[in-house]
């Protein structure tokens, strides 16, 4: 059925996105909001407005409960769950679906499947999808480890299994370290966890991030190329562009083919993300995860794809079959994306929440702002500082990073600090110009004062 | 007169490193320079309140789990 009403689950910037894509296809809006946010964008451009509770997230946009009794009172045919949230929350799905209501995203065995770290990559494997490579069950002891780190190959990457959050992560360069690392690793291990099995895999030095766009419709699946998000910073992604610098094309097609691959044999339906690794000096590819949902960076695949991805989703959701074809799809020019967000760059990027005493979009041709701002908002402490979304798009990548660098000089948001300086700074830097960075680039930079340097 | 200890900005703030944990400082506590009094959580992020000189008796002015502004203080101490 072709949907009429949705409830948008989310807020902020995606809010707005999604509001807007549903407008175009005629389709009837209802935001949720929490108390704190009755005042915002997406309220003011919804059709309807439903409270759902106390400002903290966890009282109202992540309360299942909540959020479904308002759904189902709401009388909406669907749910776009926008990102974070609960929006790969397989509970919520379930809940959303047993109410008689479209869930905008795939069903929540699939996002059970694939969110999960284990099967997702047993699925990559069954799929002929490159994983990085890694020890087959635990490490037992230290014949073992040589064993397997010969097959895996130099440098290892040994974690403790029971640790997280990279606590007792040690990289290993070759045999001899390895004689002296893993009896210390292990030891380690069972004194902070009482429990000394490790777990190996490959470390890649200079990683790069790409990911490839699909979007299926339960049978058919297609790929919108891919995006790179390797400038990060405390994995959070700062800058994402599509298509990836310097990539070599048979590169490209294979990583594409790989994602298409994985998402068939899932029979993934609606709009997703495959995550690699890449390393460019072995011009290697690893699958890592699949974001079962719309990303905060879809709009550079849309700049250079001319495909909307959020009313494709909508579209998919209600029932259609996919109304184009792989040859139908076509990558045109270089467009990058960088997140504004409410936080201070020159001081340690604390957060920066406040009011908006002077707003202005930035100008120019093929520039787009996705953002929550208006003039006179109120950006409240209690959910993520990311305030908007600048995305470019020109003939090539040299154009679109001239065309960012006078859509900042443009944009003007007053009242509160963004990271509007750090995309400057990195915009003007010859590193960053020519495509030269791995995911521990940008710290590095930062680390070795490039920002402050720079300004 | 007494020092006041302020939040450098606004958010939730919250006197415990976690709910499970005891309070980091409670009221009629020694301070020393550098010591953590409460943490501040603000757009996903939390960030220290460190007492920047030393003080005796420390007595907070705000709850656990309050919401405070930029600059308003959260304990005193002599």
């Amino acid at each position: 059925m072709t949907i009429k009403s949705l409830f948008i689950a989310n807020r902020g910037e995606i809010a707005v996105r999604i509001i807007k894509a549903a407008k175009a296809l005629g389709i009837r809006t209802i935001q949720a909001a929490s108390e704190a946010d009755t005042g915002s964008l997406a309220c003011k451009l919804a059709d309807d407005v439903v409270v759902i509770g106390p400002p903290q997230a966890a009282k109202s946009y992540l309360d299942i409960d909540a959020v479904v009794a308002a759904i189902t009172a709401s009388g909406a045919d669907a749910v776009h769950p926008g990102y974070g949230f609960l929006s790969e929350n397989p509970r919520f799905v379930s809940a959303v679906q047993a109410a008689g209501v479209i869930f905008v995203g795939p069903d929540a065995e699939t996002i059970a499947k694939m969110g999960d770290k284990a099967t997702a990559r047993a699925e990559a494997i069954a799929a002929g999808v490159p994983v990085v490579p890694g020890s087959e069950g635990l490490i037992s002891d230290l014949n073992d480890a040589r064993a397997q780190a010969r097959r895996i190959g130099y440098p290892v990457m040994i974690k403790a299994s029971a640790g997280g959050g990279g606590r007792g992560i040690r990289i290993v360069d070759d045999e001899a370290s390895l004689e002296t690392l893993v009896p210390q690793a292990m030891a380690e291990a069972r004194a902070a966890f009482g429990n000394d099995s490790l777990y190996m895999e490959r470390y890649i030095s200079r990683a790069r991030h790409i990911e490839v766009q699909v979007l299926g419709d339960g049978t058919d699946v297609v790929h919108l190329f891919e995006r790179e998000c390797s400038l990060q910073r405390k994995r959070q992604k700062v800058w994402e562009e599509a298509p990836a610098a310097n990539l070599p094309q048979r590169v490209r097609d294979a990583i594409c083919a790989s994602a298409v691959a994985l998402a068939k044999r899932v029979h993934y339906k609606n709009a997703g993300t495959l995550e690699y690794l890449y390393d460019s000096e072995t011009e290697e590819f690893f699958f890592i995860e699949m974001n079962t949902r719309i990303q905060v960076e879809h709009p550079v695949t849309e700049a250079i794809t001319g495909i909307d991805l959020v009313q494709a989703q909508l579209r998919v959701a209600g029932g259609e079959r996919l109304w184009f074809s792989q040859s139908d799809i076509e990558a045109k020019g270089h467009a990058i994306e960088v997140r504004i967000n409410a936080e201070n760059p020159l001081k340690m990027f604390m957060p920066s929440p406040g009011l908006i005493t002077g707003y202005a979009a930035p100008a120019g041709d093929a520039v787009r702002f996705d953002t929550l701002l208006y003039d006179g908002y109120q950006i409240a402490p209690y959910y993520d500082s990311l305030v908007g979304k600048l995305i470019v798009a020109a003939n090539d990548r040299a154009s679109a990073i001239d065309a960012l660098t006078s859509a900042l000089d443009t944009l003007k948001i007053e009242g509160i600090h963004t990271t509007v300086p750090l995309h400057k700074a990195l915009a003007s830097n010859p590193e960053v110009r020519n495509g030269r960075f791995h995911t521990a680039w940008l710290e590095g930079w930062m680390g070795a004062g490039g920002l402050s340097a720079k300004s | 007169m007494a020092k006041q200890l302020l939040s450098p900005l606004p958010g939730v703030f919250y006197r415990r490193p976690s709910p499970d944990e005891a309070n980091f400082k409670n009221d009629g506590d020694a301070v020393a320079a550098g010591d953590t009094v409460g943490i501040v959580e603000a757009m996903k992020s939390f960030f220290p309140i460190e007492a920047e000189e030393a003080g005796v008796a420390i007595r907070f002015l705000v709850e656990d789990g309050a919401a405070i502004d930029a600059a308003q203080a959260i304990a005193e101490m002599d």
